[in-house]
């Protein structure tokens, strides 16, 4: 499988709102010395000028597969262009997709899942999130495509660093874990990330479900010298944890992990996923998991986008590897009592 | 259902390959028209092998990228290529720009009238240009996925999503739309003007009836269909997408409705193209693993061309007489068959 999968071309989904800087990584990534030939699906023409990559003008078309599974919508535009690029295999290494600020990611991420063609020739890397951080906490209040685009993310670069105070910066780092705490997050002031910390992330290959476990901020990097400059405008329902790291529970996205050492039934286990993207598929946007089943000596991996679930047994648990289950959703409005509920009823007994 | 039939490599089967002139194109191959009689491959990028009957071949270049769309009516072929052009190509391999759009868009299809007028579409906009070299346009909701002139008159379908479109480009009357949920790629109009097909983003076919827009929902299969073929006469419609070449009974008036399609020639793969003769029942189809077969559609008898073992068949044509058969997989290995 991994072999099949290497040889696809990968897919970056570039998200962000409106301002907060996509085009300046592209520009980036574009630019910079790495030998590599992009082919670019843009929304508009003209501020990209770099020669010798491909740059293909989209309109982002949306539209309902006919499978009676509402929130399964795919990008149509995307279908055609994958099919026309795949005739130039070859010139290129790999592709990016640029959104427009006030795209939902997760039409964008299905596509890749759904449709056969395209999946036969392309692979999904990663979706990455470019946040500003002046504006995005006020974003987060008032635009839910940006809170859709922090969810969603496997990268978030949060840029403009640079136009904040730590405390600010503190503040909206806070507000990104309430919602995403698994995503890698980049401080960066115009963009100035490595490159490989934004392409060949592999977030969406099953063999590299590895981060599962929340990204923790690296506390050292953000000092806990702000503590000391106390000034105005943080009177948020936040309570401080001593090193400078608040605790936000954003009030309708949120992360929900479970976790459990004793083994599942996979018989009860199964249908239990399948129904829950089923009811729930509306609100999960994100899902993934490695599990470890009752007599089996394979970890058993998936993941999910909305009501589209992949998984496969992966490797054998090694030898002293704690046999955990964990799984983790990133939603809206989880009912999460009822997720809880229903991943106890499938510990084996 | 009929019985399971030998596989192509058992001897029981009727078998031509060693009448088959091989052809390496050296390039990816998306289709084949002829002209006249030289075989038209259709690169994945820039070129056009023009074959004769005895293999030789000349290469001319149509484009600067990619190939999206192509159209033939044995006389000349229409390519849409990524560089925003529409080109014609004929049988003495001249090449003459016929349009460019003004953005530079991706031509993602084209389409030609027995007249002589054609017509391309770039996003949302398609556009006609007609004898009298007059260039009329119109945009649909959504980017157009196919195109099909109507066998009589100056009648343009396009399909895109929710439905198709038919416009007549010479009558100021608004445009007639055809709903039906989902996205619409290909499109046909069946030979005697009655039925119009689109083949689906999904698995599936979807068909009107046009004295009545009565639907016909043609579903079923495990694949998506990128090659319809209308049977001599316009009696069946051929389609690829399953593990038998699916056939789609069009002779009565009521069409395919409430009936059954044949399935000819199952083999172990999924059918790739598909391409009646236009004069006997008989079809050609290919298959992902490279077959290459010829069915009678009468009894399902099947003879075979080409041995599996390649990459997907990804072009198949008859000349309009029907004497020569032309195929060529995904990586340029074709051949040519004469009858």
């Amino acid at each position: 499988m991994s072999e099949a999968t290497s040889q696809k071309i990968p897919v970056t989904v570039l998200t962000g709102y409106l301002g907060a800087g996509k085009t300046t990584l592209l520009n980036r990534i574009l630019s910079e010395n790495h030998g590599k030939k992009y082919a670019v699906i843009v929304n508009e023409f003209g501020e990209i000028g770099i020669d010798n990559d491909l740059i293909i003008g989209a309109d982002e078309e949306v539209f309902e597969m006919n499978n009676g599974c509402i929130c399964c919508t795919v990008r149509g535009d995307l279908v055609r262009i994958m099919d026309g690029l795949m005739k130039r295999k070859g010139k290129f290494d790999a592709i990016i997709v640029e959104t427009t600020g006030l795209a939902d990611p997760a039409p964008v991420a299905q596509t890749f899942f759904v449709d056969e063609d395209v999946q036969k020739n392309a692979r999904l890397d990663a979706v990455v999130t470019v946040a500003d951080a002046k504006w995005l906490s006020d974003r987060l209040k008032d635009a839910p495509e940006a809170k859709n685009q922090i969810a969603f993310a496997d990268v978030i670069v949060l840029n403009k660093t640079d136009l904040v105070t730590k405390p600010e910066l503190a503040e909206v780092e806070a507000r990104i874990r309430g919602i995403n705490p698994y995503a890698k997050l980049h401080r960066t002031e115009r963009c100035s990330v490595a490159l490989a910390d934004v392409l060949d992330r592999g977030a969406f290959d099953l063999d590299r479900i590895l981060d599962i476990e929340p990204d923790f901020l690296e506390a050292d990097d953000h000092d806990h010298d702000h503590d000391h400059h106390h000034h105005d405008g943080h009177d948020h329902h936040h309570h401080d944890h001593g090193h400078g790291l608040k605790h936000y529970h954003d009030e309708d996205m949120q992360s929900l992990a479970l976790k459990t050492d004793k083994p599942l039934d996979p018989n009860v286990f199964m249908p239990w996923l399948q129904n829950l993207v089923q009811v729930e598929g509306g609100k999960i946007l994100r899902s993934k998991g490695i599990l470890a089943f009752h007599d089996d000596d394979d970890r058993y991996v998936f993941q999910g986008v909305h009501m589209m679930l992949e998984g496969n047994h992966q490797r054998k648990w090694k030898e002293g590897e704690p046999r955990e289950s964990r799984l983790i959703f990133i939603g809206r409005e989880l009912p999460e009592e009822v997720i809880r509920k229903g991943f106890e009823s499938c510990i084996v007994s | 259902m009929k019985e399971f039939t030998p596989a192509p490599e058992s001897a029981s089967i009727v078998s031509v390959t060693d009448r088959v002139k091989p052809v390496a194109l050296g390039m990816g191959v998306t289709s084949v028209h002829f002209l006249a009689d030289r075989a038209a491959f259709v690169g994945g990028e820039e070129n056009v092998a023009l074959v004769d009957a005895k293999g030789e071949f000349t290469t001319v270049a149509v484009h600067s990228g990619a190939i999206l769309s192509t159209a033939s009516d044995g006389k000349r072929l229409v390519v849409g290529g990524d560089d925003g052009k529409v080109v014609s190509l004929d049988a003495k391999g001249e090449v003459t720009l016929l349009a460019t759009d003004p953005k530079r868009r991706w031509i993602d299809a084209v389409a030609l009238h027995p007249d002589g007028a054609f017509a391309w579409s770039a996003g949302k906009t398609a556009s006609v240009k007609s004898g009298k070299n007059e260039e009329k346009s119109i945009d649909v909701p959504s980017t157009v996925g196919g195109l099909a002139f109507a066998p009589k008159g100056l009648r343009l379908a396009i399909a895109h999503y929710n439905g198709a479109t038919l416009w007549f480009p010479n009558m100021a009357a608004t445009a007639e739309f055809l709903p039906w949920a989902g996205s619409h790629l290909g499109v046909t109009f069946s030979p005697d003007n009655k039925f119009l097909v689109t083949s689906m983003h999904e698995a599936a076919l979807h068909g009107w009836r046009l004295a009545d827009n009565r639907h016909m929902r043609m579903t079923g299969y495990p694949g998506r269909v990128r090659s319809m073929s209308w049977s001599a006469g316009g009696k069946a419609l051929a389609t690829s997408g399953a593990d038998t070449v699916i056939l789609w009974p069009f002779a009565s008036k009521d069409g395919p409705m409430g009936k059954e399609p044949a399935m000819l020639a199952p083999l172990q793969a999924r059918v790739s193209v598909v391409a009646c003769h236009p004069k006997n029942d008989i079809l050609a189809a290919g298959y992902s693993d490279g077959t290459v077969l010829m069915v009678r559609l009468e009894d399902g008898a099947e003879i075979l061309v080409r041995r599996n073992g390649t990459p997907p068949v990804s072009a198949l044509a008859w000349n309009a007489k029907g004497t020569l058969l032309a195929f060529a997989d995904e990586n340029g290995d074709g051949g040519l068959l004469e009858l």
